[in-house]
């Protein structure tokens, strides 16, 4: 499927209530292979949400969720059974990568048995083999030398380099951030997102939540703009800077300006 | 692998002890069973109890053993606590209680008694030099010692004004009237006089108070074996073996005599009486005497302090691994298993474990479930503390962060695998001290355990004070082999709570301030070392 329409995520009609109040309310995006996307918006509109519906850690209401090849459905005619539903999440997990503001890292294993847990448990690789791969992400994001050393031995940036190769080590056809920065400390932000800008020189598609507008116009393809549930505005880094659309963007960023 | 040998080896050892324990003395006489007779033998000096050396003698084994040889069976003695003698006879723990029982009414309904053995009266203990009481009346407004469950308690009931101060052993109420805490003491006869009247401090006051007689108990449904019993009392009595028995311990008296129609004077010296009060009453010893006298005693608290870490140990381990299915239930199951799993919290929590121990030994057996007593206790700390520790693995659950198992889930891992790798070893860190504290608890509340039975070290503490008479010297020992084994534990506790404090890495949210961002290295390149 990612084949034919191209897509690495499709979001259609995506709906998300939590008790009575809807978060998202229907959005629809489309991501191509190897894009860089900035998601911003007002503070409570939705963004984690949205995002943690990508992979399945918040269940959506309704709406489809086409990522890395693995359609979800929900609510509709094509809508999924429970069970179906749950099998294509977890599927969908091996396959898309996150990470977290909070970087939730395992503090009881070093960062070299933190990058290199999963694939032992998820996909049966041996534990030489795993530590290989996690010696080698670890030295892309330049932890080579604290490799034996406890989550709570390193700094934030540091920490949060471990979680993003902790992410890699899957192999994710997509990286999903979730403000990776924002409980970094200003001067270790920078270490952090040149490694988004290396995996992006690399290919990699990624989408980040991020209040780094700086970093959202410099490094992305183009930037989402979300409010109250919905997507106000996509367009080019410049533009959307320069010359915004809509009424809200402009309100939002005005800020920044 | 290590870790299910352990388990292997530990379950074993159990078992070893279980068959070990039962194999006691099971050797019948030509083809005959075994006549099994319960009693509870601590602080039961003259009836059955255990003399120097730990031989088991008084006026009642013999008996026993007359009774025994006149039907050509073989004795064996069962020990079992004062209030679980009835409970076990319905239980089938032993053929027959010969302890002291006074035939009554109220007890007849409940148990067959064979025909008196020992006929006697109460006899109240003053300090010397009280003056002389005429009648139970003159008691009123005093405070007045005797034991639970005896007749002397029941006739005490029925006097207006009396203060009733209940004990469990005799030697505490005794002595609480040389210090000065009641008035005097109810008992029965043979209690007093071997209790009593060798303290130079104490005499016998007032009349002899009613009359009691001593009957065999049977369970109502052994009305054959009581027939045979019967006979065989008589033939005992008869033939004078019952008088001579009864003169040598020194409880020959008029009343006994005239209720077996035989002499009144005893048929000789009263020599078991001398040999207690010369090996029992050391108010002339030092207390150094009496301390060095305890040497003869450690293999009795070697016994008992193998029989409390073994308890404790196999009861802590049921313990573990049930709370901890409990909480991870209780935490992350279904709903109708979390309620179960909290109503069985709420119920084990809110009942005490002398209760539950005593339905799952003496209760049980009503259902067609009869446990060795060894499992039993093993069951009753296990199942109670497992309560415990489900609600210290709980919290220890819930203490981890959220985001840990979500972080699980974004890399693939199912909610099991999350639980497995990220949830519970992390949480294990944080309960590793409230456990370790609990275990030691479990150390002391294993003392229940005597209750169904078992010799445990609290166990040896009660028989080797009625035996000496001194539960300051010997209580004293006993609590510091009870800190002995604690110690490690103790000081298992401390360093893991020391360690925890330094190694939680609590979630590792917060970015540590250790060492300094190393300088990016550009994609591709890796660090050898
Ligand atoms: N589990 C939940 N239960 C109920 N309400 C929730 C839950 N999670 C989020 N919400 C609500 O949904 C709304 C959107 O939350 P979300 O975290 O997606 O916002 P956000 O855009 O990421 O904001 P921020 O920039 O502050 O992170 C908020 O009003 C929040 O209170
Ligand atoms: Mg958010």
């Amino acid at each position: 499927m990612v084949e034919e329409n191209g897509s690495i995520l499709l979001v259609e009609n995506l709906r998300k209530k939590f008790e009575e109040n809807e978060i998202l309310k229907g959005i629809n995006l489309r991501v191509e292979e190897g894009d860089l996307v900035s998601i911003i918006g007002p503070s409570g509109c939705g963004k984690s949400t949205f995002l943690r519906c990508l992979n399945g850690l918040e269940e959506m209401d309704e709406g489809v969720v086409e990522i890395a090849g693995v359609r979800v459905e929900k609510g509709g005619e094509q809508g999924l059974s429970g069970r179906e539903f749950r099998r294509r999440t977890h599927e969908a997990r091996q396959k898309v990568g996150m990470v977290f503001q909070q970087f939730n890292l395992f503090p009881h294993r070093t960062i070299l048995e933190n990058v290199a847990i999963s694939p032992q448990v998820t996909q049966g690789i041996s534990r030489e083999e795993a530590e290989e791969e996690a010696r080698y992400l670890l030295g892309k994001v330049g932890l080579s030398d604290r490799m034996t050393h406890y989550p709570s031995q390193l700094s934030g940036g540091q920490q949060q380099r471990a979680a993003i190769a902790r992410a890699l080590a899957l192999k994710p056809k997509i990286m999903l951030y979730d403000e990776p920065t924002s409980a970094l400390d200003p001067e270790l932000v920078d270490e952090v997102l040149q490694v988004m800008r290396d995996l992006d020189r690399e290919g990699m598609t990624q989408l980040i939540v991020t209040h780094e507008m700086r970093f959202a116009r410099d490094a992305s393809d183009y930037i989402v703009f979300m409010d109250a549930g919905n997507i106000v505005e996509i367009s080019d880094e410049d533009e959307m800077f320069t010359n915004p659309k809509d009424e809200r963007t402009r309100k939002f960023l005005g800020r920044f300006l | 692998m290590t870790k299910s040998r352990a388990l292997v080896w530990l379950v074993c050892l159990a078992l070893a002890t279980i068959v070990a324990d039962g194999a006691d003395g099971q050797e019948g006489a030509g083809g005959m069973p075994p006549l099994r007779w319960g009693a509870a033998v601590d602080s039961n000096a003259p009836y059955a109890f255990y003399g120097p050396g730990n031989i088991l003698e008084g006026f009642e084994y013999e008996i026993i053993h007359a009774i025994a040889k006149e039907m050509g069976r073989k004795p064996q003695f069962v020990s079992n606590s004062w209030d679980g003698l009835i409970p076990g006879l319905d239980r089938g723990l032993y053929d027959m209680v010969i302890c002291g029982i006074e035939i009554t009414p109220a007890k007849s309904a409940e148990v067959l008694f064979s025909n008196p053995y020992y006929v006697t009266y109460e006899q109240f203990v003053t300090a010397k030099g009280t003056p002389i009481l005429r009648s139970l009346d003159s008691m009123k407004g005093k405070k007045v010692g005797t034991l639970n469950h005896t007749s002397a308690m029941a006739m005490l009931e029925k006097v207006d004004g009396v203060e009733i101060k209940p004990y469990e052993e005799e030697i505490n109420a005794y002595n609480d009237i040389v210090n000065g805490r009641i008035f005097g003491v109810l008992l029965d006869f043979p209690i007093a006089k071997y209790y009593a009247q060798p303290n130079p401090e104490l005499e016998f006051n007032g009349p002899p108070f009613g009359q009691i007689t001593y009957g065999i108990a049977f369970s109502k449904s052994n009305q054959a074996l009581c027939d045979e019993v019967n006979q065989a009392i008589d033939r005992v009595i008869a033939s004078g073996e019952m008088r001579d028995i009864l003169s040598r311990w020194g409880l020959w008296t008029e009343m006994v005599a005239g209720a077996f129609k035989q002499p009144a004077a005893p048929s000789c010296p009263d020599s078991e009486y001398r040999d207690f009060v010369k090996s029992h009453h050391q108010y002339e010893k030092s207390l150094w005497d009496r301390i060095c006298g305890y040497a003869q005693f450690w293999p009795l608290l070697l016994r008992g302090s193998l029989m409390t870490l073994q308890v404790s140990i196999f009861g802590m381990t049921l313990a573990i691994a049930l709370g901890f299915s409990l909480a991870i239930l209780r935490v992350y199951g279904p709903w109708p298993l979390q309620v179960l799993s909290s109503i069985y919290i709420e119920i084990i929590r809110g009942t005490p474990l002398l209760v539950q121990l005593l339905i799952i030994f003496y209760g049980l057996p009503n259902i067609g479930i009869k446990l060795h007593p060894l499992v039993a206790g093993i069951l009753g700390l296990g199942l109670n503390y497992a309560a415990y520790e489900a609600e210290n693995y709980r919290a220890g659950l819930l203490a981890i962060p959220k985001g840990q198992m979500e972080a699980a889930m974004a890399l693939g891992m199912s909610h099991f695998q999350g639980l497995r790798y990220v949830v519970v070893p992390q949480s294990f860190r944080i309960v590793l001290p409230p456990v370790t504290n609990d275990f030691i608890s479990l150390l002391k509340d294993s003392s229940l355990v005597s209750m169904v039975t078992l010799l445990d070290l609290t166990g040896a503490y009660n028989r080797i004070a009625t035996q000496t008479f001194d539960y300051f010297g010997s209580g004293l020992l006993v609590a510091a082999i009870y800190l002995l084994i604690g110690l490690p534990f103790v000081r298992l506790a401390r360093w893991a709570e020391s360690t925890m404090a330094v190694d939680h890495r609590k979630s590792g949210n917060r970015p540590g301030r250790f060492s300094l961002p190393v300088p990016f290295r550009k994609k591709g390149e890796t660090n050898g070392n």
